[in-house]
């Protein structure tokens, strides 16, 4: 499983922060951390199954509705 | 208790059961999404008045009337299988017996239920003035916002927008944004006086209008006329605006009118419990903007709020409280929530934590940080509690607050 952030939809509210700490972050600036090594889309290495129900929940409280999971 | 058949039966003794969730919006679809996760093995019918499935409404104000995208970039996402669940798409509940527990439909389809979650939402209020019967545009919907879409047919338009409130707000500087004259028109005496106060809200004001739209506070107007040159705004202090388009935004109206006649309290939304439970004993709730329920965390007084993330968190209760309550016959947990709300107004992005509304006295409106005519974190206050913030800007500060005022919450 990985994750993918539409960089260019998300526009930094960090509610996935609360929602899955553990995968998404943000930097000093505010601005969640994948801005710091991607543009466009981030898509991110393989993750544990253990992070899914927490992804999930990422996926539904995105304002932007940028977060999906790629199986 | 209607429901003491469902009382001691298990999970599985669910599966010929159903739950019939009305208004297939945002807090519409998280409900399906928690029922499910949470277990539900029985039928779930999403149902919904509008021909379109269940998208996101923040971006209608902003990224969706400046972007010529169409409907899916603002489609919500679901973690939940499409196979899941049945949808059924515009056709509207017309009523609702809940005595019988049925819902019917508007092409008198009736339904029955186990467990009713009721997610209608709210619909734009209309001004009650002489006005033209056509032109003149709210935007609640995807089919609002294409109207205006298409309504805007040249750069430079005049436009007018009634009410100072949020959408407003964000119409204001998303039209501006796209090369037009916006003037907003309304009573109140600064931008979102109500949910910000003075303060913050002339703060405000003035980014919009060192940007260019021209703010026609304090004023109503009385009457719309349509003539060649377009509309004619006329104001109860004599102002006359003259405008292309106009656009109403001066606040909604909860979709409960299908609910009468059950003896419910439907003023100003569904009255529910702390557990967003209404009725008389079975198994109904109510989520997102049409809920009016007392949150614990700050007082016993049941409130409606509109923001996005109370839809969410309200959809995303209700799935264990639903399937709790109808096989074990009781809700573990009530309802309460760390209300949070954004705004995106030109380059200013306004964060709002707890309830500030609640603060009327200004003296009790202090600057935690930063400066009002930048960017600037407000404190609102009861007595030593903070009830809630509000930032312009300040986005690295969000977690910071957001957690101040849940421990300022718990402490008092
Ligand atoms: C333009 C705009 C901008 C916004 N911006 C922000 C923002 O920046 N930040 C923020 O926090 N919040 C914002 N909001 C508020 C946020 O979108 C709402 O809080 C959220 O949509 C509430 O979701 P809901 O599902 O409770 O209700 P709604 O989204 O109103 O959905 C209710 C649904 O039920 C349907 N319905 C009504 N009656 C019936 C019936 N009898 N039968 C079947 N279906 C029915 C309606 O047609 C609708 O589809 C904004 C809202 C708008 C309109
Ligand atoms: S919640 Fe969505 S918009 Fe906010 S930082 Fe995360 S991905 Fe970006």
């Amino acid at each position: 499983m990985k994750v993918t952030v539409d960089l260019d939809k998300c526009s930094d509210h960090g509610q996935c922060v609360f929602a899955a700490p553990d995968v998404f972050a943000l930097n000093s600036r505010g601005e969640l951390t994948f801005r710091d090594v991607a543009k466009g889309t981030y898509v991110s290495g393989e993750l544990d199954e253990d992070l899914r129900d927490s992804i999930e929940e990422a996926i539904d409280v995105c304002p932007m509705q940028a977060i999906e999971i790629e199986d | 208790m209607p429901n003491a058949s469902n009382r001691d039966r298990g999970l599985t003794s669910l599966e010929r059961s159903r739950v019939v969730v009305v208004g297939a919006s945002l807090a519409g679809l998280r409900s399906v999404d928690s029922i499910l996760r949470a277990g539900y093995s029985g039928e779930v019918i999403l149902i919904g008045d509008e021909r379109h499935p269940p998208y996101n409404r923040p971006p209608l104000s902003k990224e969706a009337l400046s972007s010529s995208e169409g409907f899916d970039a603002i489609k919500l996402r679901s973690s939940t299988k499409p196979d899941s669940y049945k949808m059924i798409l515009g056709v509207g509940a017309r009523a609702l017996q809940l005595e019988e527990k049925t819902v019917i439909l508007e092409d008198d389809t009736l339904i029955e239920f186990d467990g009713l979650v009721v997610a209608t939402g709210l619909r734009s209020r209309a001004l009650a003035i002489p006005k033209p019967k056509n032109g003149i545009f709210s935007l609640r919907s995807f089919d609002d916002l294409e109207a205006i879409k298409g309504a805007l047919i040249r750069a430079g338009m005049r436009i007018a927008i009634i009410g100072a409130g949020f959408i407003g707000a964000e119409l204001a500087g998303t039209l501006t944004n796209l090369g037009h004259m916006v003037t907003i028109v309304a009573p109140e005496e600064v931008l979102m006086q109500r949910p910000l106060g003075n303060v913050l809200g002339g703060a405000i004001g003035r980014h919009h209008r060192e940007r260019g739209v021209e703010l026609c506070l304090g004023r109503l107007p009385l009457e719309i006329e349509s003539g060649s040159d377009g509309f004619t705004l006329y104001c109860d202090d004599g102002t006359i605006i003259r405008a292309d388009l106009v656009i109403e935004a001066i606040g909604s109206i909860p979709n409960v009118e299908w609910m009468q006649q059950n003896g419910l309290d439907l003023g100003n939304g569904v009255l529910c419990d702390e557990t967003l439970r209404f009725g008389h004993g079975g198994a109904n709730f109510a989520v997102g903007d049409v809920a009016r329920f007392p949150n614990l965390a700050f007082d016993e007084v049941p409130r409606r709020i509109e923001h996005w993330g109370i839809a969410v968190d309200s959809g995303r209760y209700l799935g264990k409280a639903m399937v709790s309550l109808l096989t074990s016959g009781t809700i573990p947990t009530s309802f309460k929530p760390m209300p949070a709300f954004w705004s995106d107004q030109f380059d200013l992005r306004i964060q709002s934590f707890g309830i500030p509304g609640l603060v009327v006295d200004p003296s009790q409106i202090r600057i935690l940080e930063g400066d009002i005519d930048t960017e600037v974190a407000m404190g609102y206050f009861q007595e030593e509690t903070m009830v809630g913030v509000v930032l312009i800007g300040l986005g690295q500060s969000h977690m910071k607050y957001r957690d101040e005022v849940e421990k300022s919450l718990k402490s008092r």
